[in-house]
């Protein structure tokens, strides 16, 4: 409904709250996307938006999961036709019907969810469909791997175009990927939430590669839901809520404060206020624990720890290295191959999911969508998923849906869970009203010990406000929580204690007080920390009267 | 959150709401068969007959006298029991393809109870063979439930098997150990005691509808209101999930396994309490437990659709012998429209596909897209 005019007047609103001051300074903008509206059935995906990029800038495209930044950038890659708005590169209008026609302006774009050829190497990938040929018109694999390494010197980033891309890392296919829209002879790169799948150096490695890019004139659009990246990288920012743009301007004038409001509609509270632990008596002890993974490899190699009442346990680590194991064992669901597993002092080691359940254990699943949540059920019989057996909701052979309903519309009005009413689908809710749900049945169900593996994976700021507030409600309820997250900032903001995991052993431990990124970054690459465990050995196999492995020796890798 | 959902409040508190994906799924059966007939129609006029002589006929011989309506309904029994028996497995994640060997081994236990035993009143010899049917089939469909749920071996390969293993066990006693004296491979006859009630007078049709309709209940009762059937369902959607909500997955397994071959158990022991008063031997197997696949498609699984389902495909099969006798039209055609049928419910995401609107045909544009710039 609101049209152009209104939009104006929105910003003209922001400029009043001192953020919004139009770039004028830099020249004529390379791409302006005006009053793009793009409509899905049910949504409107965007809704008078307008965006410009200049040349040599990073724009940060900021906004909540599902608040149309992808749609936007859809639009301007040519993938999706919007239902009403204009585009102009250079100042010349344009009609971008196909990625093609995206390309040959110069528009690259790197998505979400790569789009590589896994068993063709790094120089196959980049140069196919645009393959230099020599005289003979046969496929010259010299001069791709040549031109592809002069891309990379050009811009610093550094691959080896002769490996797989099986073989190599996922921050190393992004870059592949970033090669290959600029081989195409992109000007406007477009990444899509690049960092989400990287750890805390390789985001500082991308950080460093799109300013070498704009150095050369590039302009680079920049799609995240961290506000922290935001503040960090980008020269401009733009953010969409609900499809809509709620405000453009420098960078250097707003505040991640000012950027969340924008983003939620209403204030966040960023840094959690949380009151030192008063831990009590030990609820989950952990003891040389051994597990193998899926592909009956060893997983976890011998991991000792504790978790006393009315403290959070942050588990740190880069993925792959036993978290999801680990988490498994403790909960049930993986055998253990060796070692123990008390709560509250009893051995659950080889328990069956129902028994810890009945022990007082939850667990928030990394996966809710596989794991956490049936899908197919509705919201209210997801609620009963643990506890589906117990009275009141079963009598005798039968499930008291009446019950089952009171129950699901008493934890969807406390936690909040928007849903038009607790009868649908889950599979219909979105990921944060899953997540929601899954926390609320959860934390309900008044454990002793919550196992919260990724909660907030996939969350927008607000909803991760949410979990983080009634985790510490929990710990401050005299509940033990282990929380194992791949977000370092997850570990530090919420964690009491910080535990490093590395090739299925602990490896670090440390206040989290006294914790510093480096550091822990350091210890999770497999290096030493300042802390390891090397102090605290002795008196801890005395205290278990057992041996630990040589955690850190064996297995440190050089780190780069 | 978009809610264009329709609600309806019934009394118990249960919402029944019809979103648009529920209309898809009882749109698409209705569509298939509305194909299906008009295809049967258009091979009718190629054979150079009317279809509407051919349909009135059909219809006719269906439903045209007391008897017919008797005979059909006779026809529409063991494919309900079939049907929940599929439907049932498939409910937890399990596809029985046992329902007819399942059906053999009610058939006969049936059988044998109704003969063996003499003395006993009706009310006790007449419930005992039916429940044995039922306990047969359970016992037999529960075997490959034991070994999909400890061993991991697919129940669809040992399903298969048992048919066969069914098949020529059932060959061999009746020709053996449970043959009548005489010349004909066959079973002694049931006593009247166990037979099954007839329920309209002047008609052969007997109490095994009564218990078939108890069955859609009974299922739907089991599935919908029950710990366990929720714990049914929850396995057939998600084994994941429901091992982490402390289910018990191989003992579901096993349980859903022997449930489904009760039902297809119970199939048999109708037909040999009700309608044959024996077991005859079988040169080859007679396909309710086949048809019962069928119906379980068509009715979406679903108790109340295997009904309806069950409903069509006797109904078709009885107007069937009154097309070919009364219209001269080879009741292969009916075969046809059942095949069709079948094949278009099978099939149904290629329809679902093209009933979809912009939301996937933008994202096949997307993919579509990605491959287009890849080789530009
Ligand atoms: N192909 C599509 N069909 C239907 N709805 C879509 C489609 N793509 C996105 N949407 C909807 O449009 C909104 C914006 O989505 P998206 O642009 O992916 O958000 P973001 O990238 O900011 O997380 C969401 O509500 C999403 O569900
Ligand atoms: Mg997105």
């Amino acid at each position: 409904m609101p049209g152009a005019v209104l939009h104006m007047q929105r910003c003209l609103a922001s400029v009043e709250r001192g953020f919004l001051t139009l770039k004028e300074s830099i020249g004529d903008p390379v791409v302006e996307m005006r009053d793009i509206t793009v409509k899905f059935p049910g949504v409107i995906a965007n809704d008078n938006v307008s965006v410009d990029v200049y040349s040599g800038e990073i724009l940060a495209l900021l906004g909540e999961n599902g608040a149309g930044k992808t749609t936007l950038m859809n639009v301007l890659y040519g993938l999706y036709r919007p239902d009403a708005g204009r585009i102009r590169i250079h100042g010349e209008q344009v009609q971008i019907n196909t990625p093609n026609d995206a390309i040959r302006l110069g528009i690259g774009m790197v998505h979400q969810h790569f789009m590589l050829i896994p068993p063709f190497t790094v120089a196959e990938n980049i140069v196919l469909g645009v393959e230099p040929v020599n005289a003979a018109g046969k496929l010259d694999m010299d001069k791709a791997i040549r031109d592809v390494e002069e891309l990379s010197n050009q811009y610093g980033l550094v691959v080896d175009p002769r490996a797989n891309i099986d073989d190599i890392s996922v921050g190393m296919q992004q870059r592949v990927e970033i090669l290959k829209a600029l081989y195409r002879g992109a000007e406007v790169l477009i990444l899509d939430e690049p960092t989400a799948v990287l750890t805390p150096q390789e985001v500082d490695e991308l950080a460093a590669i799109m300013r070498s890019l704009v150095h050369q004139g590039k302009s680079i659009i920049f799609i995240t839901h961290k506000l922290r990246e935001v503040i960090a990288i980008s020269d401009r920012v733009a953010v969409l809520r609900r499809g809509k743009c709620v405000g453009t301007g420098e960078t250097k004038n707003t505040t991640a404060e000012e950027l969340a409001q924008m983003m939620v509609g209403r204030e966040v509270v960023l840094s959690l206020e949380k009151e030192p632990a008063k831990p009590g008596d030990t609820v989950l002890r952990v003891e040389n624990l051994h597990a193998r993974s899926g592909r009956n490899l060893p997983a976890l190699r011998g991991v000792f720890f504790d978790v006393k009442a009315g403290e959070i346990v942050g588990i740190a680590g880069i993925e792959g290295n036993g978290q999801s194991e680990l988490v498994e064992t403790l909960t049930g669901l993986r055998k253990s191959t060796s070692g123990h597993i008390y709560v509250n002092g009893i051995d659950v080691a080889h328990n069956q999911p129902r028994a810890l359940i009945e022990q007082g254990v939850a667990h928030i699943p990394e996966d809710r969508q596989n794991r956490g949540l049936i899908l197919d059920f509705t919201v209210a019989e997801n609620f009963i998923l643990r506890n589906y057996y117990k009275s009141p909701f079963a009598r005798g052979i039968n499930l008291d849906y009446r019950k089952v309903q009171a129950h699901a519309r008493d934890l969807i009005s406390e936690f909040d869970v928007r849903t038009p009413h607790e009868n649908i689908p889950v599979r219909s809710l979105s990921g944060g009203n899953q997540q929601k749900v899954v926390v609320a049945r959860e934390l309900s169900s008044e454990p002793k010990l919550l196992i919260a593996s990724q909660p907030t994976r996939g969350l927008d700021v607000g909803a991760i406000e949410f979990v983080h507030k009634r985790l510490l409600a929990q710990r401050d309820q005299g509940k033990a929580i282990l929380l194992v997250s791949l977000e370092l900032d997850e570990i530090m903001s919420l964690s009491d204690r910080i535990l490093v995991i590395y090739e299925g052993q602990i490896v670090g431990e440390m206040a989290a007080s006294e914790a510093t990124e480096g550091e822990l970054g350091l210890l999770m690459a497999g290096g030493h920390g300042k802390r390891g465990l090397d102090t605290e050995r002795s008196e801890r196999s005395g205290q278990y009267g057992q041996q630990i492995q040589e955690p850190l020796r064996t297995h440190v890798k050089p780190i780069s | 959150m978009a809610n264009t959902d329709n609600k309806f409040k019934n009394p118990s508190g249960h919402t029944l709401s019809l979103s648009r994906e529920q209309a898809v799924e009882l749109f698409i059966p209705v569509v298939a068969v509305l194909i299906a007939l008009v295809l049967g129609a258009l091979l009718i006029l190629f054979i150079g007959k009317s279809p509407l002589t051919a349909y009135g006929a059909l219809l006719k011989g269906s439903f045209g006298s007391k008897r017919d309506i008797a005979e059909t309904l006779i026809n529409v029994t063991p494919l309900i029991f079939t049907g929940l028996s599929v439907a049932f497995s498939f409910k937890c994640g399990l596809f029985n393809i046992g329902a007819e060997g399942q059906f053999i081994m009610g058939q006969i236990v049936a059988a044998w109870i109704g003969f063996s035993l003499t003395g006993l009143p009706t009310v006790i010899h007449m419930p005992l063979a039916f429940l044995a049917g039922a306990l047969a089939g359970a016992l037999w469909a529960a075997l490959p439930g034991y070994l999909k749920a400890k061993l991991g071996v697919h129940e669809v390969i040992n399903t298969i098997m048992m048919n066969y293993i069914a098949l020529y066990f059932s060959h061999y006693l009746v020709m053996g150990a449970l043959k009548e004296p005489g010349p004909i491979p066959q079973t002694p006859p049931v006593v009247e005691a166990a037979r099954l009630w007839r329920i309209l007078p002047g008609t052969r049709l007997h109490f095994g509808l009564i218990l078939a309709l108890g069955a859609v209940w009974l299922v739907y009762y089991l599935l919908f209101k029950t710990t366990l059937g929720y714990e049914i369902r929850a396995v057939g959607i998600n084994p994941h999930a429901a091992r982490y909500g402390g289910i018990n997955v191989s003992r579901d397994i096993i349980i859903a396994m022997s449930i489904s071959g009760a039902l297809s158990g119970a199939a048999g022991a109708v037909q040999a309490l009700g309608v044959q008063f024996r077991f005859l031997d079988l040169f080859g197997f007679v396909g309710y437990g086949f048809d019962g696949i069928a119906v379980a498609l068509l009715g979406r699984n679903h108790p109340f659709g295997v009904l309806i389902a069950a409903t069509l495909f006797g109904t078709l099969a009885r107007g069937a012998i009154t097309m070919q006798s009364i219209a001269k039209i080879p009741k292969q055609i009916i075969g046809i429209i059942q095949a069709t049928i079948v094949i278009i419910v099978a099939a149904d995401e290629v329809l679902r596909r093209i009933l979809k609107s912009k939301s996937v045909a933008t994202q096949d544009v997307v993919e579509a897209g990605e491959v287009g710039s890849d080789g530009d």
